[in-house]
């Protein structure tokens, strides 16, 4: 859609408008490090922040989530959980919303998700554009998402001065057109943004020593790669990797009872694939007993099983998992890895 | 992303339901015990609803405090309109707690899930049956469907196994199946006891007393994971082709609607491509069985 101007010195009156109507979640500084938080104040906001610990995924798919309560003393009583309230997610960067755009696919395909498509329809994603890496772990440039066309309701670029403002969506426009004092772009607006995405290319590089189209390929020629058995001799299960995730989505599916024990609920919580549980079956049988075949189901998941179920990739190369990995197991070394297995 | 698009074609059509993860309440209006570990439920939905499966197809089962376990169906449609039954074993804590419940209970219902065997590509055809243990419950669904409409099938070869004579499930309906001429009914345990007069070994050692016509022939089988690398050299040995032999692959299915990722083998989520599979299909599959 259209190019809008707001001035940085507007930007406070902006949020502050918004944060009338809506809840507003954004990247907050806390013990020197970044988080995704709700906040009461735009000040708090840090929109030039490197990355989050979490992404923000877990404002459409919480870490736990009811799905609905019951009571154990009459007559087993449901009542579903209450609706989503409207949030304003701002400065999302685009390796996320990329993968908020995975999780709208694999939420709203075969049987649609009512709790994941409620939070989803009641969130306005406002995206910032990064212009330089945010540390040596992103691989965002060959995973392709070092930008987006799509996928936000508005998206900023820093032009010093001033942001611009891509609108993306008529919700957007609205929120724009509501909260703040924007105006059109001018021509000189539009040539110093397109200066500014120009000088920011380079500044990240190319991290893969293949093309991306051939990783789906190259993991299925790896199903028998003994790389899986060696990375398995340090890997530690311990499912930090999937935690910290844009794109992962398993949960478990649980029942909690009140200390009352009349009241309860179904609830579901984030669960990774790497734990061993998680393929076992009622009998004992494990599907992925060791953690090799664990690790390399996460792997083909990123780059192969997901693109194949869901038409889009399974990596946004956030390098999240890199940072949160103790034993230095991450994607960019394994996919290098396994295709010079290959070349050899 | 610049990637080429595969989407996998049995994922059913988008539909949005309000509901989907909140059981039906319903009610347990007959428990059977099968064997020390096996009980019958005969459950009821709410307003005489149907429940409308198709053999194969399995539902969740909810105890409300407990939690929610996958449980096959196994009643036929064809016997099932406003009641259905699930054969339960006693090994974790739903079906535990399942196990406690008393005739009258509520428990909750949600499904019927996933693709069940395509009952319609059988019409004309031999069938050979092979389940494995607790395996009978699924495929006791598709064996009565099949008995109801028997006229439309060719010859019914029943190869039954279970460990021992206490562990052998519907043994009221082994005897009438016995008893029928149309029914080649062959049962083994792996370990008799003093009152077995019948085979012993395990299942596959029932095979090499049954000829069949390969090209005629449908094979299914249903069974512990261990069972099916053994019967499936079997059923290749016997001439039938991979096309043409079924399966259905459990996993912990926690959501029953393709996202959890419990059940996920490779690309596919077991729970909507599956349960029920030709063995063509997940041959080429790692960790399918």
């Amino acid at each position: 859609m259209s190019l809008t101007i707001i001035p940085k010195q507007e930007l406070n009156n902006f949020i502050g408008s918004v944060l009338r109507h809506y809840r507003v979640a954004g990247p907050v500084e806390t013990n020197g490090h970044y988080v995704f938080d709700m906040i009461s104040d735009p000040a708090e906001l840090k929109l030039d922040y490197p990355t989050t610990i979490l992404p923000p995924k877990k404002y459409l798919l919480p870490p736990s989530e009811t799905l609905f309560h019951y009571d154990l003393s009459g007559n087993n009583r449901v009542q579903p959980d209450q609706r989503a309230q409207p949030t304003v997610i701002f400065g999302v960067h685009t390796c996320d919303l990329h993968a908020i755009q995975l999780l709208d696919v694999v939420f709203s395909s075969g049987h649609a998700d009512p709790s994941y498509l409620n939070r989803r329809s009641h969130a306005l994603i406002v995206s910032i554009e990064c212009l330089a890496p945010c540390d040596e772990h992103s691989f965002c440039k060959s995973m392709g998402t070092l930008t987006a066309e799509e996928g936000y309701d508005l998206h900023f670029t820093d032009l010093g001065e001033a942001y611009a403002v891509d609108i993306g969506t008529e919700a957007g426009d609205n929120l724009l057109a509501e909260n703040a004092d924007a105006s059109p772009a001018s021509p000189e607006d539009i040539k110093k943004l397109s200066a500014v995405l120009s000088e920011k290319w380079p500044k990240f590089s190319y991290r893969l020593d293949f093309d991306l189209s051939d990783l789906p390929s190259l993991l299925s020629l790896s199903m028998k790669s003994p790389l899986w058995s060696e990375l398995a001799k340090r890997c530690l299960s311990c499912a930090a990797c999937t935690n910290v995730c844009p794109t992962c989505f398993c949960f478990d599916v649980r029942d909690e009872i009140e200390l009352d024990l009349k009241h309860g609920q179904r609830v579901r919580i984030w669960d990774s694939c790497q734990l061993d549980m998680f393929a076992t079956v009622a009998g004992g049988h494990n599907f992925r007993q060791s953690r090799a075949l664990r690790l390399r189901h996460r792997f083909m998941r990123k780059g192969k099983y997901i693109l194949e179920a869901h038409g889009h990739l399974g990596c946004v190369g956030c390098g999240r998992c890199a940072r949160a990995c103790v034993v230095d197991i991450t994607p960019v070394n394994v996919f290098n890895e396994l295709y010079h297995q290959q070349e050899s | 992303m610049v990637v080429t698009v595969n989407y996998h074609p049995t994922v059913g059509l988008p539909r949005i339901d309000d509901q989907l993860f909140i059981p039906q309440p319903a009610r347990i209006v007959n428990i059977e015990q099968l064997t020390p570990l096996e009980k019958v439920f005969t459950v009821e939905l709410p307003n005489g609803q149907s429940l409308g499966h198709k053999p194969g197809q399995f539902v969740e089962v909810s105890v409300l405090g407990i939690g929610e376990a996958p449980i096959s169906v196994s009643s036929s449609p064809s016997r099932s309109d406003s009641a259905f039954e699930l054969c339960v074993r006693k090994v974790g804590d739903v079906t535990s707690a399942l196990h406690s419940k008393k005739t009258n209970d509520r428990i909750g219902i949600r499904g019927p899930f996933g693709r069940g065997f395509p009952v319609d590509k059988f019409r004309g055809k031999d069938l050979l049956f092979a389940p494995g243990g607790l395996g009978l419950a699924p495929l006791r669904s598709l064996i009565n469907q099949v008995l109801d409409e028997r006229a439309l099938f060719g010859r019914v070869i029943i190869l039954y196994g279970a460990r021992n004579p206490s562990e052998l499930l519907f043994k009221y309906e082994l005897k009438d199946w016995q008893e029928r001429d149309d029914i080649e009914l062959h049962v083994t345990v792996d370990r008799g006891d003093d009152h077995w007069t019948g085979h012993t070994g395990v299942i596959t050692t029932l095979f090499s007393d049954i000829s069949i016509y390969p090209r005629n022939t449908v094979a299914i089988t249903v069974g512990p994971p261990v069972m099916y690398r053994f019967v499936l050299i079997e059923l290749l040995g016997k001439g039938i082709s991979e096309g043409n032999i079924y399966l259905s692959l459990e996993r912990r299915m926690k959501c029953g609607i393709g996202k959890c990722g419990h059940c996920q083998i490779n690309n596919i989520y077991a729970c909507q491509s599956g349960p029920v599979f030709s063995y063509k299909e997940i041959k080429g599959l790692e960790e399918a069985l």
